[in-house]
Order: C-alpha cells, then sequence, then structure tokens
C-alpha cells in the first residue's frame, strides 16, 4: 500500500482538512490519490524493441454540486498544489449548494491479492520467455516472418478520502501477455494476435509453458487467415463463437446500458427500462465480483464495492450502470461501476465483466440452421454510435456457412447492427459460456479502462456482414 | 502559469548529469509541463469544469547498443535519482541492439525559427462559459435539436528535448479547441453529429454561434435514415473522413511498418501507388500549424516532405532507428507526420457531387477495419445518398469495403482543399467500392 503521505509537506490531517472544507456545501465528492508503477517489455523483429519502466503519482479533487462536476489534478502531491485545485474548484461551484451523501457502502470481499507483478518476475526471465517465443514460433514454420511478443505490468495503488475523513484503499495488480505472428505466403500477408492476462502475477498464467499455447493460437489464426476468400457483402445469419466475441454485447447494448448516457436521454435505451429488449433465454449481467479478472475490482474509483449487476433478465431490460453522480440524478443506487483510467480523469459509469450467460443450445445445432451466413470466432475490436444505436465491430476470424457445413475462411470483415434491435434476432443461444482470455480495453470519452466479456455461441437471424463480394 | 524554459532544462541537465555519472554512454531526456483547462456544458448549463497540471518525464539510457527507457510524473530530484539507477540497471541487462543510437549530430536541429505555435491568451473560464452558452443557444434554437453538449478547452505546454551528443532545445505551444455534440429527434429515429474547432491561437477559433449552428444542422438533416442495398457505387467521402485516407498511408509508410515488412506498402518506394493526379506533402513550417514542428521527438530537423509525387511514392517517414535498419537517414519524422495534405484537385465540389448520377457520400465511419498489413478496408458507415448532385435521403446501418491498393489508385480530388488541421483533405470520390447493406 502506498503511503502517500510521507512524500511532501502534505499531512494526512491536512488533507482532510481541505477536502472536507471542499466538499462541505457540495453533494459529493472526494479526493482520489493514486501510484501506479508500470512496465512494458517488448520483443519484435528479433530484437528487444522496448524496455520501458514507469512510475505515476498523483491526485485528483473532484466536487459535485447538482449537477455539475468540477474537477482538478495535479501531480504534484502537496499542500499548496491542493489548495490551489480546491480554491479552482470553490471558484467553479461558488453559487451552487449541496448537502454531502456521507453514505457508502462497505465490502470486506477482495478479488485480487495486493501483489506487484513486475517485482515477482526478474527482467531476465521475461527476456528469456520473450526470446523462447521468436525462436519457437520461426522454428514452427518458414512462413513466419515476424514475430512480436509483449509484457505490460502494472500495480496501482489508490486511496480515496471523503469529506469527514472516511478513506478507502485499494490495491490492483494487472499483467498481460501478447504475441502476434505474421505469415507470409505464395505473395499474400496475414496476422494473427493472441494475449492472455488479469489481475495475477506473470507467472499464474504462464505456468506450464502456457506461452506456448498463446504462440499456438496467434499462428493458427494467422494460418487460417492465409487461406481467406474475400467476405460476403450483405444481410445474412451470423453464429458467433464463445468468449470474446462477447464484445458484441460489450458494444451493440453495453454502453447503451451506461447510466450517464440514460440520465442525458441519449442512449437509444433511455426509454426502454422494464421492456423486452432481446429474445426470451437471454440474460446478460455485469460482473465486478470475479476472482482475478481484468474487469474485476474490489472497490470502484469512487470506493464503492463492486457487484453482479443484471442488466438484461430474460429479454427483459432490468438495469443501468451508475456511478454515484447519476445515481443520485437518477434517484437510484451506485452499482459500483464508477471508474477512471487514472487521476487526469473524471469518473464515468464503465463496464466490468460483461457477460450473456448460457442457455441451453449447441453450436452444431445452430450451424446446422444456417443455409447461408458465417461464423465468426474472434473479433479485432468494436464501436458503437450510443445515439443511433449502430454498432460495429471486426472478424479476425470468420468462415462461410453454406447450407449447415462450416466452409472456408473469410477475410476479416466488418458487421454491423443496431443495438436496441440486435438481441432480439438472437434465436439460439449455446450451453458453452466462456470467458474471454483477458485482454479488453475499453475506450470511452478518451479513458481507457481493462474490461472483460463473456458468453456463449449465439445464432444471430440477421446481420449486415460488410465484405466486398456481392 | 506553465513552467518556464530554465526550469525545464535544469531538470533535464539533472537526468543527463546523473545518466553520465552512473556510467550511460548516451542518454536523451524530454521534460514537459502542460496546463489544461476544460469547460462542458450541457443543455444550455454549465455541467463540469476540469483543470490538469502535469509535468512529464521520460529518459532513455545507452550503455553502447544497449537501451530502455523510463517515464515518470514525479520530478523530485530523489525520485528521478532512483528512477534513473532501474533504467540504467535496465539497461545493462537488455541484449544490444546494433541499430541503437542517438540520432546522427549533424542531422539535428541547429536554428529553430519561430511559428508562432503560441499564443500566451488566458481564456478564463466565465469567458468559455460565454462561448459555450452563446453556442448552445445558437444550436438549441434549431428545430428538432433535443440534447446539446459542448466543451473548450485551453491548454498552454512547454518543452525541453536534451541528449548526452549537446543537444538542449524546446518551446512553448498552446492550443484551443472547441466541440460541439447535438442530438436530433423525430419520429422514426434519433441521430447525434458533431463540430469542432481547434487552433493554436484563440484568435481563430470559429465563432461560438457559427460552430453550434453548424454541428445542429448536421444532425437534424441524418433524421430518419435508410438503409439501402448491397451493390458497387461511387463513395463521396467528406472532408472530416477523407483525411482519415491519409492517416492510413502515412502508417503503411512509416518506417518502423516497412522494416518490420508489415506495410502494404512495402518495397513501393518509386512505384505508382495513388492515381497519377495525386500529390501528398508533410510540411511541419506551417504558420501556427496544428502540426507544425521544429524537430522531431528525437531532435532531428525536420523538412517539407513530398511523400507522393504525381501518384509515385517518394519517401518514407524515417526515425533513426529503423532508418539504421533500412540504411536511410532521419528524414525527422520520428513522432510521425507533421502537416500532412493531399494538394487540391482540380474538380469543383460541384461537379464532384455531380460526376456519377448516384453516389453515396459518407460523413461518418465507425470501427477499426483498416489493416495495414494486407491493405484491407472495411468500416461501419453513415451518410447520405446522391442523386444528380443532391442529397436525397440519410443512410446508416451500412458498411463500406476494399482494398487500399486498389482505393489509392482510383482517388478523385476535389478542389476545396482547407488547412484546418495537422492532416488535410480536399472531399474525396472512389468510384466502384462495395457497400453492404439490406
Amino acid at each position: 500500500m502506498s503511503n502517500f503521505f510521507n512524500k511532501s509537506d502534505l499531512t494526512r490531517q491536512d488533507a482532510d482538512k481541505i477536502v472536507s472544507e471542499t466538499l462541505n456545501n457540495c453533494d459529493d465528492g472526494e479526493l482520489y490519490l493514486e501510484e501506479s508503477k508500470s512496465e512494458s517489455i517488448m520483443l519484435d523483429d528479433n530484437k528487444i524493441k522496448r524496455s520501458n519502466y514507469s512510475s505515476d503519482l498523483g491526485f485528483g479533487l473532484r466536487a459535485i454540486s447538482n449537477e455539475v462536476v468540477a474537477y482538478s489534478y495535479s501531480n504534484e502531491i502537496s499542500k499548496d498544489s491542493l489548495k490551489k485545485s480546491s480554491e479552482n474548484l470553490k471558484s467553479t461551484l461558488k453559487s451552487i449548494n449541496g448537502t454531502y451523501n456521507h453514505e457508502i457502502p462497505k465490502s470486506n470481499k477482495k478479488f485480487y491479492e495486493d501483489i506487484n507483478p513486475i517485482e515477482q518476475k526478474t527482467l531476465d526471465s521475461k527476456l528469456e520467455v520473450l526470446n523462447k517465443v521468436n525462436n519457437f514460433l520461426r522454428k514452427k514454420d518458414g512462413s513466419v516472418k515476424q514475430v512480436t511478443a509483449s509484457f505490460a505490468g502494472e500495480q496501482k495503488s489508490i486511496e480515496i478520502i471523503r469529506s469527514g475523513g472516511e478513506a478507502l484503499t485499494d490495491v490492483r495488480p494487472l499483467i498481460r501477455f501478447n504475441v502476434s505472428v505474421m505469415l507470409e505466403k505464395n505473395g499474400r500477408k496475414e496476422t494473427g494476435v493472441y494475449g492472455i492476462g488479469g489481475r495475477q502475477s506473470y507467472d499464474d498464467y504462464l505456468k506450464n509453458d502456457n506461452w506456448k499455447n498463446v504462440c499456438e493460437e496467434a499462428f493458427r489464426i494467422a494460418s487460417v487467415n492465409l487461406e481467406s476468400k474475400p467476405a460476403p457483402a450483405g444481410e445474412m445469419k451470423v453464429v458467433l463463437g464463445p468468449g470474446w466475441p462477447a464484445i458484441l454485447i460489450h458494444e451493440a447494448i453495453g454502453h447503451g446500458l451506461e447510466g450517464d448516457f440514460n440520465r442525458k436521454k441519449t442512449s437509444a435505451f433511455h426509454d426502454l427500462m422494464g421492456e423486452k429488449v432481446a429474445s426470451e433465454g437471454v440474460t446478460i449481467v455485469d460482473d465486478g465480483t470475479i476472482d482475478n479478472r481484468r474487469g474485476s475490482l474490489t472497490i470502484d474509483d469512487e470506493g464503492t464495492p463492486t457487484e453482479r449487476t443484471v442488466l438484461i433478465e430474460n429479454g427483459i431490460l432490468k438495469n443501468f450502470m451508475q456511478d454515484r453522480h447519476n445515481a443520485r440524478l437518477m434517484n437510484t443506487r451506485s452499482t459500483g461501476s464508477g471508474r477512471r483510467e487514472n487521476y487526469r480523469h473524471i469518473v464515468l459509469p464503465r463496464m466490468r465483466n460483461t457477460m450473456m450467460l448460457s442457455g441451453n443450445q449447441t453450436q452444431d445445432e445452430m450451424i446446422k440452421s444456417v443455409d447461408k451466413g458465417i461464423f465468426a470466432v474472434s473479433f479485432g475490436g468494436g464501436q458503437v454510435d450510443i445515439t443511433s444505436g449502430k454498432f460495429v465491430f471486426n472478424c479476425t476470424e470468420a468462415y462461410e456457412i453454406n447450407n449447415g457445413k462450416i466452409g472456408s475462411p473469410i477475410k476479416g470483415a466488418t458487421l454491423i447492427g443496431d443495438g436496441p434491435s440486435i438481441l432480439k434476432e438472437v434465436s439460439m443461444v449455446g450451453n458453452d459460456m466462456m470467458l474471454d482470455p483477458g485482454i479488453g480495453t475499453c475506450g470511452k470519452a478518451g479513458q481507457g479502462v481493462p474490461v472483460g466479456v463473456a458468453q456463449p455461441s449465439i445464432l444471430i437471424d440477421k446481420m449486415t456482414v460488410g465484405g466486398t463480394k456481392l | 502559469m506553465v513552467k518556464d524554459q530554465e526550469f525545464l532544462k535544469s531538470k533535464a541537465s539533472y537526468c543527463l548529469d546523473l545518466a553520465k555519472k552512473m556510467g550511460a554512454t548516451d542518454a536523451s531526456v524530454t521534460v514537459g509541463h502542460s496546463i489544461s483547462e476544460t469547460v462542458n456544458f450541457r443543455n444550455k448549463s454549465l455541467e463540469a469544469s476540469d483543470r490538469s497540471d502535469g509535468l512529464a518525464l521520460s529518459i532513455e539510457t545507452y550503455l553502447g547498443k544497449r537501451r530502455s527507457s523510463i517515464s515518470s510524473s514525479n520530478l523530485l530530484d530523489e525520485n528521478i535519482k532512483t528512477l534513473i539507477e532501474k533504467c540504467f540497471e535496465t539497461t545493462k541487462i537488455t541484449p544490444e541492439d546494433e541499430f541503437n543510437s542517438l540520432p546522427d549530430k549533424n542531422l539535428l536541429a541547429k536554428q529553430i525559427s519561430s511559428l508562432n505555435l503560441y499564443d500566451e491568451t488566458r481564456f478564463e473560464n466565465d469567458k468559455k462559459i460565454k462561448y459555450l452558452k452563446d453556442l448552445e443557444e445558437s444550436a438549441s434554437s434549431i428545430n428538432q435539436i433535443i440534447n446539446t453538449e459542448s466543451s473548450f478547452t485551453e491548454n498552454k505546454s512547454n518543452f525541453i528535448l536534451a541528449n548526452s551528443d549537446g543537444f538542449c532545445d524546446g518551446y512553448k505551444t498552446s492550443s484551443f479547441a472547441a466541440s460541439c455534440v447535438a442530438v436530433a429527434k423525430d419520429e422514426n429515429s434519433m441521430e447525434r453529429d458533431y463540430e469542432f474547432s481547434s487552433k493554436r491561437h484563440l484568435s481563430d477559433i470559429k465563432q461560438a454561434t457559427d460552430l453550434g449552428n453548424k454541428a445542429a444542422k448536421q444532425t437534424i438533416r441524418k433524421l430518419s435514415p435508410k438503409k439501402i442495398g448491397s451493390e458497387k457505387i461511387s463513395i463521396i467521402f467528406d472532408k472530416r473522413i477523407s483525411k482519415g485516407m491519409l492517416s492510413v498511408f502515412a502508417s503503411a509508410i512509416s518506417a518502423s511498418a516497412i522494416a518490420r515488412g508489415t506495410s502494404f506498402l512495402k518495397d513501393k518506394i518509386n512505384e505508382q501507388v495513388f492515381a497519377d493526379t495525386i500529390n501528398v506533402i508533410d510540411k511541419p513550417d506551417i504558420i501556427k500549424g496544428m502540426g507544425s514542428q521544429n524537430f522531431d521527438s528525437e531532435g532531428v530537423n525536420s523538412n517539407t516532405l513530398q511523400l507522393i509525387e504525381n501518384g509515385i511514392l517518394k519517401n518514407y517517414l524515417v526515425d533513426t532507428y529503423n532508418g539504421k535498419k533500412l540504411n536511410l537517414k532521419s528524414n525527422g519524422r520520428s513522432g510521425g507526420t507533421t502537416n500532412l495534405y493531399f494538394e487540391k484537385g482540380n474538380m469543383s465540389y460541384e461537379d464532384l457531387m455531380k460526376k456519377n448520377s448516384r453516389s453515396l457520400y459518407i460523413t461518418e465511419t465507425i470501427g477499426h477495419g483498416s489493416n495495414i498489413v494486407t491493405g484491407d478496408y472495411s468500416v461501419g458507415a453513415t451518410g447520405f445518398l446522391v442523386e444528380d448532385g443532391e442529397f436525397k435521403y440519410p443512410v446508416n446501418e451500412i458498411t463500406i469495403a476494399g482494398n487500399f491498393k486498389d482505393m489509392f489508385k482510383n482517388i478523385i480530388l476535389a478542389n476545396d482543399l482547407e488547412f484546418e488541421y495537422s492532416v488535410n483533405s480536399p472531399t474525396m470520390m472512389i468510384e466502384g467500392m462495395t457497400v453492404a447493406g439490406k
């Protein structure tokens, strides 16, 4: 745990005093202190291309009154700097008055250990793994023309000080191991990427030479793509594989169910609470409480313990995801979804691990039921227009389906759909729910936060596939 | 106030001295300070204010051909000392790479001319509030607009780049940015669109009322969109999308992508990659330019580069490391392009719109559908169906797809180039792309 009060002239008592004074006439707010240590080591083109270590320290002071949020941050933790921030907030909120809400739920559950993953593995042994990856892949096949492998590790310590002196703390480890391989054959080049990670030590993910499995998967995806044909264009049936393809859910409905867009009535879902928004059998939750997952948090960035929030239950819209600010304005409670990338950013309601739960059909049944369509197994990333509800995601591994059988692989194509209606097109839900491998980062308003997704195989009756073949 | 050069220089030389003392054969350091103030409005009232004050330090230490780096926001001497020790310890065990080195001394920038990138005007938050009020009054006065959000950001930055070969320079920059997002609703749909203005000098920012009005008008014209069928069609890219083609092109000719072999433009130097009417230029010395710079992120002097001449690829974007790998001299593009643009074409916007009796005009794309390795392109899109030069109706939930290798050779540009951003393009037409819709 970081001690933020041995770094300068700022004492804990000073901080309490300034925070309480600043927030006296406000509805909510806090002082957020953060120290992070991170590393990034990358092998590329047969060489250790990058070896970087970062340390970051700073605070953000936030005051909220009515609908107005005033925020000020600095990476100088000192009495003077905190006072300056306080003055800045007071001047913004000078004519607005509120009553501070001291209530914040408590929990003593923790979803990961207080470790520093960077210190738990020596640099030498990280370099050794990266070199093994490079040699393994380059020896594997003559078509391997480029290999990139990387470690990214972080430990973030936070302390939240609320008006009245209440303090909440969390220490968050996070790691990611990634392999990318480019193959070239008959003049064609294709890449395959695979990664793993979460909130444990590197070796928890790399035991039993697990790096080999990561290499094999990246190589397999690239090999499949070397044989790919142009993707079809137009509306058709789409079978999504389990696990990572759940970024469909993240984009199509997850963002649209975040509290801020619904309070502002700019989300296509804002007037659909209690309505049927998905086929029966579709249940979606956003869960911050799964042990060691990338999207899990013991407390959110406002200090609220995270929870498992049911968003859609059997097709019916049940809850939005809330931070304290939007919850207060919508007369509900925070779901522990208030997150920020770091102390430089304001809190927004965000997803954690967004999951569609299993149904009882098999992937086989789905494929067999399709005359003409595609089977999408892996994706690169997605994006959504919250207001119109239109969303896209990009396939990185997909196949055509003809007469109930999986056919040739097809080139990467964008799939586009309409968020509020897509889940009504789900006609089969598989019994094979799977979590993603722990690699997702969600972007919103310029802030990236680690998230997870999960889903079983699903069949979507109609979706537009953006290929080139008419 | 943003920290002055003297303060940043003293930190930079402290770092260099320390690295040398520990045994580093070379080192380079960047120290920067930046202050930003943002005011956010929603539906004509104050929603948020945000002040940021940030220092940043990054150091690279070399031991012969070994290199590693650290970065931090904590500039206390004691912390810096700990970090440089750590950095140098890491350097010692990082394998050698023959291409690691500081830039060639004779390529370093020598004379720094003023590009007028800093406007010291302080635009107080009260004035930002007034600006945003006017902007949102104007946007929300338009029928069917149900929500407006806008923001004004003022930024002042200063930096010093120094290395152990004696380079030590830096300068202040400023930026002012105003933006507006509007939401409109009718019985069939809810739509969103935006407009923004971003400049080095406050006086060059668009009028508040004009900006609000434009955002609102661009939004309401998107209401009640239709989905069209899948077909081959000519696509007209609005300026705000056509400039994205230049960004894809820039990443495909970065020396790093070329050296790694992961670009569809590898080995295409001196070959025809665009239509022969196309010229692409990267010009670092535009006065008040959003992408202007005196030197690149390694201190290398950067001159104007003709990247594409009559459709032929003339230059890559070269930094020191990848340059050595490719046996090329750095051309001052470590950190990428500066002010990148297509030279304007010959055809007026009106003629371009009328060139085909039926075309699709794209105003927004979503998704990350540009593959630099293969050149494949597939993105979600919204826009308008154009018939006989006129917008007929809005279109959405479609994708457009093609391959950059073909697309680049079929680009036709209008003559409406303006220098608004760091990447600028005229309106663009590409014939015969695939649209996937119904």
